[in-house]
């Protein structure tokens, strides 16, 4: 790691061709503009000539031969988009949600906190955004869990086709919950007599009309509580992998020495396994959590913009591009991004200081 | 022992009962699609086709959602490609060039990942608007590839954590730079990684559905939009519907079906783990 600046005229010559070549590239795509099939590919030019010439001034930096100095400048690009697109916005963001922006021309009159005290105080739509949020985390984080953990657990006795359930369980995950939310809408059709279908159908066929249900349309709060069954169709085959791999990483001598001093197999699982599957539980938690504290899509798909199944995403979403109230929505997004933030920032900053200690 | 091997049929039926409870929306999707338009009838939903295989539904379908399968993969595929890219970049010099501080920026490129994307939405579609970049694909693979910059780094750093600095060493005593090193040592045995990365960014990207409501207009809507468009309109026969269904949702799951060791891997990643 010697600290010293090597010249190298091919180099430097490469360097200052990499910049006038950035340059020009800026310039042009500044004052014609570029067209490609019929796209406006403008901004993209200058992004892509920005970074051309900035693959000159690393080709600089690289001659002072300090591979830390390097290895920032060439990370760079990507904390400035980061910090741009994540930490701009959301100052941005913050910004918008103190003001009292409503109609499509920016207004960034300021009024303090007041967006957040009529949502959280006086807004009866929000109360219930809230309200159903919490219906759903609980319901869907407790039977992710509970459905992951004996699934794992079954898939974990050595049965023929492991690898086959396996796959079934988790291959709802690859699909959007766009298309889930879809044909669930289908599956949990509340229509009843003549019009029956869906499960409901399915029950009745089967002569298990006590089974028949209302589903996502029952009144509020329970209505919400079975949008949690396709949330869980889609995303228990996570828990599941995540307790598979728990349970695969306790070594066959734990449990053998647990069943040579006379545990059952039902006892190795409760006082050996699941004590150790702890933090697997925990990480469990964190990313379903954060999943349905900003659950949008499959509601969007489910019920259509049904006011009983409202929660906040959906709200910010109709508020800020269908009411253009834009100081309301950007508040939305803030608390939204708050109760993400309570619940990830402490994991996030403990598993980088479990890491640094290794 | 003996009690094991009774109990092991009870854990197969489990098994199969809760196969089931996965595969009813498959089943229900292709079954209906299956079926010829005089059919259709909500009594019927589970019987089987009775006057055999109909594939109208799904060219029905196929033809509502043609433009949007194009403009979903127009979209995927340069970003899956570019993110990987940066992601390997990245991840390599934040596990192998480490410098002061890199830790905490790591931390920080990775919260982005966990934000919920109505937080940065109203500055984003202003930003879009005022670069031109609003409405178009283009725009879209951008938003994509800079909000993938956590994942994909992440991805990569635990990739490349598991390969050994005395490799990188050695080739360092020979005089490779940071760049050679990476292009020569690093990058041939990237491909595993990259196979994780493109899988995951072409499966995101594809399912998404906020920023592409949001930033693109009616003719440049991926397919997620157009589906969700198209389940809320009443003129559409629901067997077509579930037909076009089984079509958005087909390319992740054909992806998953023969690639999805590395799907798998993807989602660990994201836990952290690793």
């Amino acid at each position: 790691m010697s600290r010293t600046f090597e010249f190298n005229m091919p180099r430097f010559i490469l360097a200052v061709a990499l910049m006038i070549l950035g340059l020009t590239f800026i310039y042009i795509s500044e004052t014609r503009g570029i067209t490609i099939a019929q796209k406006n590919f403008t901004s993209i030019g200058i992004l892509i000539s920005g970074l051309i010439f900035y693959s000159g001034v690393l080709v600089v930096v690289a001659m002072f031969r300090d591979e830390s100095v390097l290895s920032f400048a060439m990370l760079l690009p990507s904390i400035v988009a980061v910090g741009i697109f994540v930490y701009g916005f959301i100052a941005w963001s913050v910004r918008v949600s103190l003001s009292k922006w409503k109609g499509l021309n920016p207004d960034y009159t300021w009024v303090g906190l007041q967006q957040y005290s009529d949502l959280i105080l006086h807004d009866p739509r929000f109360r219930i955004d809230v309200r159903n949020t919490v219906v759903f985390t609980i319901g869907f984080i407790s039977v992710c869990l509970i459905l992951g953990l004996g699934l794992a657990i079954l898939l974990d006795q050595k049965l023929k086709g492991e690898a086959l359930f396996r796959s079934i369980f988790l291959f709802p995950m690859s699909i959007s919950f766009i298309a889930s939310g879809v044909v669930w809408a289908w599956l949990m059709n509340p229509a009843t007599g003549s019009r029956i279908t869906g499960i409901n159908l399915l029950f009745k066929t089967l002569g298990l009309d006590s089974l028949i249900s209302l589903w996502h349309s029952n009144p509020p709060p329970w209505g919400m509580a079975y949008t949690v069954i396709p949330a869980v169709w889609q995303l228990s085959g996570f828990a599941m992998a995540l307790y598979l791999g728990g349970i695969r990483g306790i070594s066959e001598e734990i449990r053998e020495a647990a069943r040579v001093d006379g545990a059952s197999e039902f006892e190795v699982y409760r006082h050996v396994i699941l004590p150790m599957l702890r933090p697997v539980t925990l990480s469990a938690v964190i990313i379903l959590g954060h999943m349905s504290l900003k659950i949008f899509d499959l509601i969007v798909a489910l019920g259509r913009k049904d006011q009983r199944l409202d929660v906040p995403g959906i709200y910010m979403w109709t508020t800020t591009f269908d009411g253009t109230n834009y100081a309301q929505g950007a508040a939305i997004g803030i608390l939204m991004l708050i109760s993400v933030a309570i619940l990830v920032i402490p994991y996030l900053v403990n598993s980088m200081r479990a890491e640094a200690e290794l | 022992m003996n009690r094991r091997i009774a109990i092991r049929p009870i854990f197969y039926l489990a098994l199969l009962a809760l196969a089931v409870f996965y595969l009813l929306p498959v089943y229900l999707m292709v079954l209906t699609g299956l079926k010829p338009f005089n059919e259709v009838d909500l009594k019927t939903m589970w019987d089987l086709p009775t006057n055999g295989l109909h594939i109208e539904n799904f060219i029905a379908g196929y033809q509502q959602l043609a433009p949007n399968l194009r403009n979903s993969l127009a979209m995927v595929i340069p970003e899956a490609l570019l993110s990987s890219l940066l992601g390997s970049f990245n991840g390599y010099l934040l596990s192998k060039w480490k410098f002061r501080g890199s830790n905490v920026i790591f931390t920080l490129i990775l919260f982005g990942m966990f934000i919920p994307y109505q937080s940065i939405l109203i500055p984003l579609v202003k930003f879009m608007q005022f670069m031109k970049l609003y409405g178009d694909i283009p725009g879209l693979v951008l938003v994509h590839i800079i909000y993938g910059i956590p994942i994909t780094t992440l991805i990569f750093r635990n990739y490349y954590a598991g390969i050994g600095t005395e490799i990188l060493e050695a080739g360092r005593i020979d005089g490779a730079s940071l760049l050679g090193l990476y292009r020569h040592i690093i990058l041939p045995l990237s491909a595993p990684g990259f196979a994780v990365v493109i899988i995951w960014q072409f499966t995101q990207a594809w399912n998404e559905f906020l920023f592409a409501v949001i930033l693109t207009n009616q003719s440049h809507w991926p397919v997620t939009v157009a589906l969700n468009n198209l389940a809320g309109s009443q003129l559409v026969q629901w067997n077509v519907l579930m037909a076009a269904t089984f079509l958005a949702a087909l390319p992740t799951l054909l992806v998953y079906i023969f690639l999805g060791r590395f799907f798998l891997r993807g989602l660990m990643a994201g836990a952290l783990k690793g």
